[in-house]
């Protein structure tokens, strides 16, 4: 076994056994805190490093377990895919471990601190082996590990109802995302006669009926989990209810697993066939400018920020078909653009959504309220949280010189490419990826230009924002490590296109690196660094304009008038109204209002919400007609058990009829 | 070494008496003699020269603004060549950069406006985001149909190509391309039938009501970046237009003279229309990327390489 591999696995003992004590000193929150956060880090520091020399060295081996389970060994390995997923989730984790010694000290109410990291360690050691696992068996169970440890985790403040509820319907959602995945193992199982991938791969004929039923399987199965559009209604109920260190780790990376078993799918079936590619480009483009849209429609700033999380699966799931219509075609130079800038979003989106989700816990923290129109004014009182917060929300706006500008580039210029080299019909396609995505981006940009703008700038529209302060030292490290990682990536992509190469080769199915990439990646560094320097020179210039001149504060303008109150600010809705008013007719609003009787009125509310268009227009109907379905079966459902007791008998005859006709 | 020289020099000296020109053509069909060429650059050495207030709600987004829209504007403005085919800072896959540079300086633009706490900021940058992101669609299709016959995605390859084989005249896809990226430049600085930069109602403007509380250097930094983005956008569509050789005499002349001409429409239509309702705008924008998009099927059906 090689060391990177021994590193990986040696970290899971550590998070398990740190887990556990901190669940056997349940009832001493402090101790309890510190057992599960120095092993939760110590574990994520000791697979990271495995991780990242498995990447740097190329690591490829599979071991298979001694112990056998009825259905056959269990086996676990390394290769360039797996080494960069590890990376991602250990470095995520590791950053909500350091986040969590601060966020966990002062719970609200009576919670206890050692489920919330229990669970914390077995979803991290579950996310782990779902990765590292080579044949069917292990991968569902550790699945079914990540679903359930995350289950606890949405529903750890269960004393409001409704978390209670998100929790209910994440796990619903969980397990109706599981059924398409077991017929897809079993399907691809039954004609190599193993449940291991090596197996797997060599009897699954590229390009054939089978294939494309697995394909289908897996984009219906892990699409669920990695909150394509519209099978993501659960991701915004779910994510929000989480604590925030646990928010930031569902958000960064559980959901890009879905994304792993995708890819892990594709690498199973072969070459792959040029329409899957279009699937996915149309799944993107809906899922990444309506995930954009409901995200300015929201709120509650975790929300905003869940489904901010769908707009970048889109972007990752453009990358990913490009890749496939590149691979499809035999260009391995559009492929690895593809698949490569498909990659580097993941890992983008890990540091800054869980910088993001972390900015918010914090504020969360601070004022106990994430309603939007509630805040403001914190960028005074929280500098450090809400620096952090900026250069994430710049960043997940793809700007320059940040590290989501060079995911989307790298896409960009596949998409260029394959209009360039590929023939029509491709060509148009991966053209459609470019509008996309530009529209995507001016949106993303609007969006957090409101969320950073509501919570952090202006003045506080109550007293619980007004009376916010800098939350905990570690609570800050995690932030400021995140937004650093941020930055570095965006002005040396080299270092990320190290992590990416090779997985992305693995992928493309070749092994050489397109000279574009590295041309494009080193013109982004100097593109960064020019602007840097652009920067540092207009404000010095600005710095040396107002050294001697007379510089005053005032009120702000308004017209003359001079006691603006902090309500007459924008809100987060008024900001909304302008971008959203073209797309009025894709949302339905939910208005509760009343109260306005009689002819002195007294009070009135007016409570008004966005609906999600997927779960209103789409999963809703669909819900319904699988109800008055299921209706119709309700005459074998009568409530006597003799009659049960004959629909059993019933069913045995029938199985063996039919077993015993096939022999 | 002289192309360089001269581009700076370009870049430094021309944008603001650009500006001018705009001011002028409007005044002469108005029946007025109008301000002199030079009145935006007296303009911005007065601001330069003065101090600053800021509002108690301000932290350093706000300051930060204008430096990030101004040096962003900068580099974009070094990325795009002007009046010969190469320029000082052309890379591969920089109409992409320039793109997001552009972007970001309307990031943080937008959150130094509402870094003030005023409504009417807040509105002002509610707009921009909403039409801009409209306006990005449109951008883009017309910078990939400025690409595609070069078959590398920089201004350097895309300009060289163009004369030659694609005259304007040739390629109804590059006339589209021209035409979407005219709408662009007239939202992306704010000018009529999008914005109207001599409003002098805050309910009623984009760009101006988001610097509303900037003044001293910040604003003359914002004058500059705002004159900047129109001659730079303008360099676009003129080498789009007019086939520039890479002559060390013509090329320039040519693009001075397509400069100019853009100034002119700028003003011309400034004059002639009126801005259109708020409500009206994301029409026009959408009518930007339906133009472009049936310029690139255009490129598709006929002319690709």
């Amino acid at each position: 076994m090689t060391v990177a591999l021994s590193l990986v696995l040696f970290s899971i003992p550590i998070l398990i056994l740190g887990g556990t004590l901190s669940a056997i000193l349940y009832r001493h929150d402090r101790a309890a805190r510190i057992t599960g956060c120095v092993a939760g880090f110590l574990g994520t520091a000791v697979g990271l490093s495995g991780a990242l020399l498995g990447l740097i060295d190329g690591v490829e081996e599979t071991v298979a377990s001694v112990w056998r389970l009825p259905v056959g060994t269990v086996s676990v390995g390394l290769d360039p895919l797996t080494s960069f997923f590890l990376f991602c989730i250990f470095l995520v984790c590791g950053l909500g471990v350091v986040y969590a010694i601060g966020y966990l000290k002062h719970l609200p109410g009576r919670a206890r601190v050692a489920p919330a990291l229990a669970f914390f360690n077995l979803l991290v050691v579950s996310m782990a082996v779902v990765v590292l696992a080579r044949d069917a068996i292990l991968f569902l169970l550790a699945w079914e590990a990540m679903s359930l440890s995350s289950f606890f985790l949405v529903t750890f403040d269960a004393s409001q109802e409704s978390t209670r509820r998100a929790g209910i319907f994440y796990l619903i959602a969980c397990h109706v995302g599981l059924v398409p995945l077991v017929l897809l193992f079993v399907l691809l199982g039954d004609p190599a006669g193993s449940f291991g991938f090596q197996a797997i791969r060599a009897a699954t004929a590229p390009g054939g009926g089978l294939a494309t039923a697995a394909f289908l399987l897996a984009l219906l199965g892990f699409g669920i989990k990695a909150g394509f559009w519209p099978v993501h209604v659960w991701l915004p109920e779910a994510h929000p209810a989480a604590p925030s260190h646990v928010s930031a780790v569902m958000s960064g990376v559980m959901i890009k697993l879905g994304i792993y078993g995708l890819l892990r799918t594709l690498t199973l079936l072969g070459t792959p066939l040029e329409w899957w590619g279009f699937v996915l480009i149309a799944i993107g483009i809906v899922s990444g400018v309506g995930g954009v849209l409901h995200a300015l429609a929201q709120h509650d700033l975790k929300r905003l920020l869940a489904y901010s999380s769908v707009e970048n699966i889109g972007i990752i799931a453009l990358g990913m078909g490009l890749g496939i219509v590149g691979r499809a075609n035999g260009n391995s130079t559009i492929a690895f653009l593809g698949f490569g800038g498909a990659l580097l979003h993941v890992l983008n989106h890990g540091l800054f959504k869980g910088l993001l989700f972390q900015g918010a816990g914090s504020v969360m923290h601070a004022t106990g309220t994430r309603d939007l129109d509630s805040l403001g004014g914190l960028m005074k009182r929280m500098p450090v949280t809400g620096a952090a917060f900026l250069t994430g929300s710049a960043a997940i706006s793809g700007l320059p010189p940040l590290n989501g500008f060079v995911g989307e580039l790298l896409i960009y210029v596949g998409a260029f490419l394959g209009v360039v080299e590929l023939p029509s019909a491709s060509g148009l396609w991966t053209l459609a990826i470019v509008p996309a995505l530009a529209l995507i981006g001016g949106l993303a940009a609007a969006c957090f230009v409101k969320a950073f703008g509501v919570v952090f700038l202006g003045e506080p529209r109550t007293p619980a924002a007004a009376a916010a302060h800098e939350v905990d030292m570690s609570m800050r490290i995690a932030m400021v490590a995140g937004a650093a990682l941020c930055i570095a990536i965006g002005v040396a992509p080299q270092v990320a296109l190290r992590l990416i190469e090779g997985p992305g080769a693995l992928l493309a199915g070749s092994a050489l690196l397109p000279p574009v990439v590295t041309e494009v990646l080193s013109a982004v560094t100097r593109a960064s660094l020019a602007l840097i320097c652009l920067v540092a020179l207009a404000a010095s210039v600005r710095f040396l304009l107002l050294r001697r001149r007379e510089v005053r504060r005032a009120a702000t303008w308004g017209c003359g008038y001079e006691a603006p109150t902090p309500r007459m600010q924008y809100t987060s809705a008024s900001f909304a109204d302008q971008v959203l008013a073209p797309a009025e007719t894709i949302f339905e609003h939910h208005i509760e209002a009343g109260g306005l009787n009689g002819y002195f009125p007294r009070t009135a509310h007016h409570h008004e919400r966005l609906g999600d268009m997927a779960a209103d227009r789409v999963m809703e109907p669909a819900m319904g007609l699988l109800v008055s379905a299921f209706g119709r079966l309700g005459f074998l459902q009568q409530g006597g058990v003799s009659r049960y007791l004959v629909w059993v008998l019933l069913t045995v005859v029938v199985l063996l009829v039919w077993q015993l006709g096939a022999f | 070494m002289f192309d360089v020289l001269m581009h700076l020099a370009w870049l430094i000296l021309l944008p603001l008496p650009m500006l001018g020109l705009v001011t002028v053509v409007k005044s002469w069909i108005a029946g007025r003699r109008g301000p002199p060429l030079l009145q935006p650059f007296h303009d911005v050495v007065k601001l330069l020269r003065k101090g600053a207030v800021y509002s108690r709600t301000t932290t350093w987004v706000f300051a930060a603004g204008p430096v990030v829209a101004l040096s962003s504007t900068v580099l974009a403005g070094l990325i795009v060549p002007m009046g010969s085919p190469s320029s000082p800072f052309g890379f591969s896959a920089d109409v992409i950069v320039f793109a997001y540079l552009l972007g970001l300086g309307r990031f943080f633009t937008m959150t130094a406006a509402l870094d003030t706490g005023s409504a009417f900021e807040g509105m002002g940058a509610s707009r921009e985001g909403a039409f801009a992101a409209l306006a990005e669609p449109a951008l883009f299709l017309a910078l990939m149909i400025l690409c595609v016959p070069a078959g590398g995605m920089s201004f350097g390859e895309a300009f060289a190509v163009l004369p030659a084989s694609h005259g304007l005249l040739r390629s109804p896809g590059l006339l589209l391309a021209a035409l979407a990226l005219g709408v662009v430049l007239l939202a992306e600085t704010s000018r009529i039938p999008v914005d109207d930069p001599n409003t002098h109602l805050e309910l009623t403007m984009i760009h101006e009501v988001m610097v509303l509380d900037h003044g001293g250097p910040d604003l003359a930094f914002i004058q500059i970046g705002y004159a900047l983005k129109l001659f730079v956008l303008g360099s676009v569509i003129v080498h789009l237009v007019l086939p520039i050789p890479a002559d060390s005499w013509t090329g320039p002349a040519a693009f001075l003279a397509g400069q100019a001409g853009i100034a002119v429409a700028v003003g011309i239509i400034e004059s002639v229309m009126a801005r259109l309702r708020l409500s009206r705008v994301p029409q026009f924008l959408i009518g930007a990327c339906v133009v472009a998009a049936v310029g690139v099927l255009v490129l598709f059906t006929g002319g690709r390489p």
